[in-house]
């Protein structure tokens, strides 16, 4: 059987829009285009019905009340209006921010953004599996802590930390719990009240959803969570976000949060088998291929595996027709390998030789297969004509060597 | 990135790859660059006389790092010593039509030549051309 290319194992990245999804938005870009703020005509009524029936499917899913739903542009807004909501409307009680080095951008640029205007920020690291170390967490606390905010999963290492943990902690010293759930919602199931999180941010496009929509869950009782709206208009939203809602992105947002819900046991069952599969096969066929990041701790469909003296770009290159991601500085603007893997420890020629491959709702067993024999390939090729991996035969430990680093 | 048919090139077919034996007296050993970076470049060569007769390369780096490293063995062989030494990274980066974050690439490739010839004139006590050192 031959195999279709290109291959799309990137689903961490973006997914496709399922056609179900689709279904639903359609209409609402032609014949129900009304917007959901028009009270007097049948035109708003339609569209604020399917806002609200969306607002009650992303809510369903994670245990949440639909009034606690703020619709977004997506998670970088909602990782922004959280963050900087809570700093501005707490700015009273306190200054201080407890977070992670290994967040995701939205969350690390804002809080380095917090940083320059008044707040502190505490930066817990991660040990070599990815986690976060509780006690550290425990010994941030100060009496001027305002907010924790912690990742559920990691984009990169698919690592899944321990919210029902990090939420008590929190809890116990009325300190808000704000979670970037972005690559674990839809994923893994997700309770708000069982993991006390008080805000959490979700974006529509990573579990098959249209791309430009997102949402907080802002908290409504116990405690009710406020936050100073960081985009000013007509109130939309009960004040935390203005702007004209984005019907027909919502009515997909929804449909793909309810089928994400309803698919999620058979998904994850047939997601893990074949990451197990691709992560099993790629280890016991290529020598000193290393997983990144503990799997007591982490979603199905994300794998990261570090091919020792490969640099990640040459493997991307190799991969014609495949689409994964690299931890590599080659493949970066800025020539810094992946901070998530630094921070946890990887020394540099691991962090260098990292490739993310994302196993999805359409990933095929033939695909993951074709995709190992490739990724087989071309390290053995790479190498062959790899300086270090014909040091290190040589019995030479590399890290005894005096490199010119330019 | 969209990368060159040169470049390709170079990566899919790379000239020259291999090893050779660096006590010998006849060959000169450059290893630049280092892991940290993601890039290394190990570039020989043998020297007949004032002439390079072969040249191999092993490296690990990007596409335009074993591109670069493929080319520049292409370049030299046949060469005079004093000629290879005047190769100049811009060379490499017009010929593999490099883009500017590339360009470090092909300023180790030309590191790595310069490290070779130094390497075997240390081993011939001569060195009429002293190597610029990397910053
Ligand atoms: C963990 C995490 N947070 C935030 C984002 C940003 O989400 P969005 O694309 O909806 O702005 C992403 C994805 O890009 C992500 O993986
Ligand atoms: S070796 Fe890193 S960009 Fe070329």
């Amino acid at each position: 059987m031959s195999i279709e290319t290109p291959i799309y194992m990137d689903y961490a990245a973006t997914c496709p829009v399922d056609e179900r999804v689709v279904a639903v938005m359609l209409p609402f870009f032609t014949t129900h285009f009304g917007n959901s703020a028009s009270r007097t005509h049948q035109f708003g009524w339609v569209a604020e019905e399917a806002v609200d029936k969306a607002r009650s499917q992303v809510a369903s899913l994670i245990n949440a009340n639909e009034k606690e739903i703020t619709f977004t542009s997506g998670a970088t807004e909602a990782n922004n209006l959280a963050i900087k909501g809570v700093a501005e409307f707490l700015a009273s009680k306190g200054n201080h921010i407890i977070t992670c080095v290994t967040e995701h951008k939205a969350v690390i640029d804002t809080c380095k953004y917090l940083e320059r205007h008044g707040c502190e920020v505490t930066w817990l690291g991660v040990d070599a599996s990815g986690l976060i170390d509780l006690d550290e967490l425990e010994r941030a606390f100060r009496p001027e802590t305002i907010l924790v905010s912690i990742m559920a999963a990691n984009n990169e290492t698919g690592v899944v930390q321990e919210l029902e943990k990090i939420g008590a902690l929190c809890h116990a010293r009325k300190v808000l719990f704000h979670t970037d759930a972005v690559q674990a919602y839809g994923k893994i199931p997700l309770d708000v009240d069982a993991m006390h999180i008080d805000l959490m941010s979700i974006s529509a496009h990573k579990i098959y959803g249209p791309k430009g929509v997102g949402a907080l869950y802002v908290r409504r009782r116990r405690p009710r969570v406020r936050i100073a709206p960081q985009i000013h208009g007509g109130g939309h939203e009960r004040g935390n976000r203005s702007g004209t809602l984005a019907v027909p992105l919502i009515a997909g947002f929804g449909a793909a949060a309810e089928i994400a819900g309803q698919d999620m046991a058979a998904d994850t069952e047939r997601i893990l088998g074949l990451r197990e599969h691709m992560r099993e096969r790629l280890t016991a066929e290529i020598p000193e291929a290393i997983v990144n990041g503990t799997l007591q701790h982490h979603l199905p469909g994300t794998l990261n595996i570090s091919f020792a003296y490969v640099e990640g770009e040459s493997l991307l290159m190799g991969l014609k027709g495949i689409a994964v991601s690299s931890g590599s500085a080659c493949t970066s603007a800025s020539l810094e390998p992946s901070y998530v893997l630094r921070a946890m420890g990887l020394n540099d020629e691991l962090a260098h030789s990292s490739l993310r491959m994302t196993i999805g709702r359409y990933t095929t067993r033939e695909e993951v297969d074709y995709v190992v024999d490739r990724i087989r390939e071309n390290v053995e090729r790479l190498r062959a004509m790899s300086p270090l991996w014909e040091m290190v035969q040589e019995g030479i430990d590399l890290a005894s060597i005096e490199w010119t680093a330019h | 990135m969209a990368y060159s048919d040169k470049v390709i090139d170079h990566y899919e077919h790379p000239r020259n790859v291999g090893s050779l034996d660096k006590n010998d007296e006849g060959v000169g050993t450059g290893i630049v660059g280092a892991p940290a970076c993601g890039d290394v470049m190990k570039l020989q060569i043998r020297v007949e006389g004032d002439v390079i007769t072969d040249a191999k390369f092993k490296t690990y780096g990007c596409g335009s790092a074993i591109a670069s490293s493929s080319l520049v063995t292409e370049w030299v062989k046949g060469m005079k010593v004093s000629d290879a030494m005047q190769i100049k990274n811009s060379q490499i980066a017009e010929e593999l039509s490099l883009p500017p974050v590339k360009i470090h690439c092909s300023v180790l490739a030309e590191d790595a030549i310069k490290a070779a010839i130094a390497d075997y004139q240390k081993k011939h006590g001569t060195s009429e051309a002293t190597p610029s050192t990397p910053e």
